[in-house]
């Protein structure tokens, strides 16, 4: 069935490892905290069991240990305890089993911070920014860097000789020190755009000309801050890429048959597409990442943002709760490039394989 | 030397070198001529540069300067260590898989996969969040290295297999040269150059991520690193009150401990890659 359809069989293989990537990364959120000398799980179980805690924290505690089943209960859902008053703790396999049945309903607790919030709403409210803010910047980043990047390997000259280096340094400076000059010039020292926040605060979110306003101008300095570093990065890939490609016999015999100009380049930008595709499938867990901590400069209501509350008030569920979310947006982010890669290799259309 | 001569014609090298080494200077030769004290309360404050104080104080009233020397040690220490353990690890397990192949290639290529899709970010939030007392600068670029090893080990694992089957190879085993000889002799010389290109990205990366965690709050407890000063000036306010000097000076200096490592492997790419030698 799979031979006449070598994209379907890639696609579906593609599809298994992932999935096989997103057990063991759910495994690994779940065992890395345990490891640790500050394991959450030990630090509240310690507090519920000394009882010190305000009422209104012990109440977040003890629900935290019942809604991750950490704890053995009695029929009326009370925590059973020792003669210590500990509670007494149910197996790692059982904890294990429970926590995976969690996160296949996308059920990631109660959140300590923001309670009786779920984690599921917190994120749900977050990453609507993240989406729109993230995938715009790096898609159109990368569009325009190969452009650019093959132009300068193309005309060489003038052209090159200023983006290359522009190119070089852009890209050298990390997201957050990017954004955090982006924030003080244009932001404090030149107050043209706002230093905070994903809309003024006075205005309530409608279909109105005020409202999409402020957006865009909340919007336009984050952006920025993703959009220009990615355009440095892979115009620099493109160019190298582009002039390697030129040197070619088949650029060369294309040349003495006097395609036209414009046709060689596009022969030249499809060949260094494949390798370029390759290269920010490695690098997405870097440059989302990247993102996420560039949010946090412009105190975006991202995702980003959301983690840094959360370590910054030991929010536990908070932070496995993002943890995955993210891990899955990286591994959604991957796949789709996986599937571009799948479309555009004639290896893999002509079904070879070790592909 | 002709390796050295040739370099020396690359304007991007001696570009690099220079500037890098300038950065080398600030870190290790300036406390000849000044005085580093990154402890002492030696005025109010954010207060402004002056002559006394160069840089003027973060927003304890510590000298700026001093904290710049620190953390840009501190951050070229965890990029050095980062480098190190992440070439170590992937070289040695690159060639193994590349060289013996078999089940342990195929088992070698799939932690490598798994590494490279699993978000090196979140296994730094999870274990950083769950060290808060212990998180120390060394402990910080060993969990930044065991999780980019990956990118030379895929690399040298390629090149490896590569060079396998070529007639050297193939002679010394007649020769009857082992297993740990012909590695050695025969195969690490060919990707000593590759292996070293690699390890400059990864100190460039070590001393990266190390300041966008930091960034995040979860930066070493017991040291100044430049992604510490960055995170400090964010939490107080530096931006707000104009003090530019509390956080301009280690984003440029970040900025160009990349640009010029960055350079410098772009420029060597150049010199040991024949194809994309200058005609």
């Amino acid at each position: 069935m799979f031979k006449k359809r070598p994209i379907l069989k890639y696609i579906l293989s593609k599809g298994l490892w992932y999935l096989f990537t997103f057990f063991a990364t759910v495994t690994i959120v779940f065992i890395l905290p345990r490891l640790g000398g500050a394991n959450p799980v030990d630090i509240i179980m310690g507090k519920v069991a000394s009882g010190l805690s305000s009422e209104a924290a012990q109440k977040k505690e003890e629900a935290y240990l019942k809604e991750f089943n950490l704890v053995k209960t009695d029929k009326d859902g009370r925590i059973i305890r020792d003669e210590s008053g500990a509670p007494v703790k149910t197996s790692v396999f059982k904890q294990y089993f429970n926590y995976l049945c969690m996160t296949i309903r996308f059920d990631f607790g109660t959140s300590f911070l923001y309670y009786p919030k779920k984690v599921k709403e917190i994120m749900a409210d977050a990453i609507i920014w993240d989406f729109f803010l993230q995938v715009p910047a790096i898609v159109l980043g990368w569009i325009l860097g190969n452009i650019l990047g093959a132009l300068a390997a193309y005309k060489r000259g003038v052209f090159d000789k200023v983006l290359f280096p522009a190119s070089l340094f852009i890209s050298s400076i990390p997201f957050f020190a990017f954004g955090l000059l982006l924030l003080f010039i244009f932001a404090i020292v030149w107050p043209i755009f706002p230093s905070a926040g994903g809309y003024a605060e006075n205005i309530i979110p409608s279909f109105s000309w005020d409202f999409l306003s402020s957006l865009g101008f909340h919007y336009t300095l984050p952006f920025l801050s993703i959009f220009l570093v990615i355009i440095g990065d892979y115009s620099i890939g493109m160019r190298s890429m582009g002039i390697y490609e030129l040197g070619t016999d088949y650029i060369k015999y294309a040349k003495s048959l006097g395609i036209k100009e414009f046709t060689i380049m596009w022969y030249v930008f499809r060949n260094g597409l494949l390798p370029q595709l390759a290269g920010v499938a490695i690098l997405l867990g870097q440059i989302i990442g990247g993102a996420l901590v560039a949010e946090i400069i412009f105190s975006y209501p991202g995702l980003g943002t959301t983690i840094l509350h959360a370590i910054q008030g030991n929010d536990y569920s908070l932070i496995q709760g993002t943890s995955i979310v993210v891990a899955i947006m990286i591994l959604i982010a991957n796949f789709s490039v996986d599937i571009l890669i799948g479309i555009f290799d004639p290896r893999v259309r002509a079904g070879i394989k070790g592909v | 030397m002709k390796l050295l001569k040739n370099l020396m014609k690359e304007f991007t090298f001696v570009f690099g070198v220079s500037i890098f080494l300038l950065v080398l200077g600030i870190a290790f030769l300036s406390p000849l001529f000044i005085n580093v004290d990154a402890e002492t309360r030696i005025g109010m404050p954010y207060m402004p540069p002056s002559a006394d104080m160069w840089l003027g104080t973060d927003h304890l009233g510590i000298d700026m300067l001093s904290l710049i020397i620190e953390g840009l040690r501190a951050s070229l220490y965890v990029g050095l260590l980062t480098g190190v353990i992440a070439t170590l690890l992937g070289t040695f397990l690159g060639i193994y898989s590349g060289f013996v192949g078999g089940w342990v290639d195929e088992f070698i290529n799939m932690i490598t996969n798994l590494f490279i899709t699993i978000p090196y970010f979140i296994v730094l939030i999870l274990i950083s969040s769950a060290l808060k007392e212990g998180r120390s600068l060394e402990l910080i670029a060993v969990i930044i290295g065991i999780h980019t090893w990956t990118w030379t080990a895929r690399s040298v694992r390629a090149e490896a297999s590569s060079i396998k089957s070529s007639d050297h190879i193939n002679l010394a085993k007649l020769n009857g040269a082992g297993s740990i000889t012909i590695v050695f002799k025969h195969i690490l010389p060919y990707l000593a150059s590759y292996v070293f290109m690699v390890f400059i990205i990864q100190v460039v990366t070590g001393i990266l991520m190390e300041a966008t965690i930091s960034m995040i709050g979860l930066g070493p407890y017991d040291s100044v690193s430049l992604g510490i000063i960055m995170e400090n000036a964010m939490k107080y306010e530096a931006l707000g009150d104009g003090a530019w000097w509390a956080f301009i000076p280690a984003v440029i200096l970040i900025t160009f401990i990349a640009f010029s490592l960055y350079t410098l492997n772009t420029s060597l790419e150049g010199v040991f890659n024949p194809r994309l030698r200058k005609e």
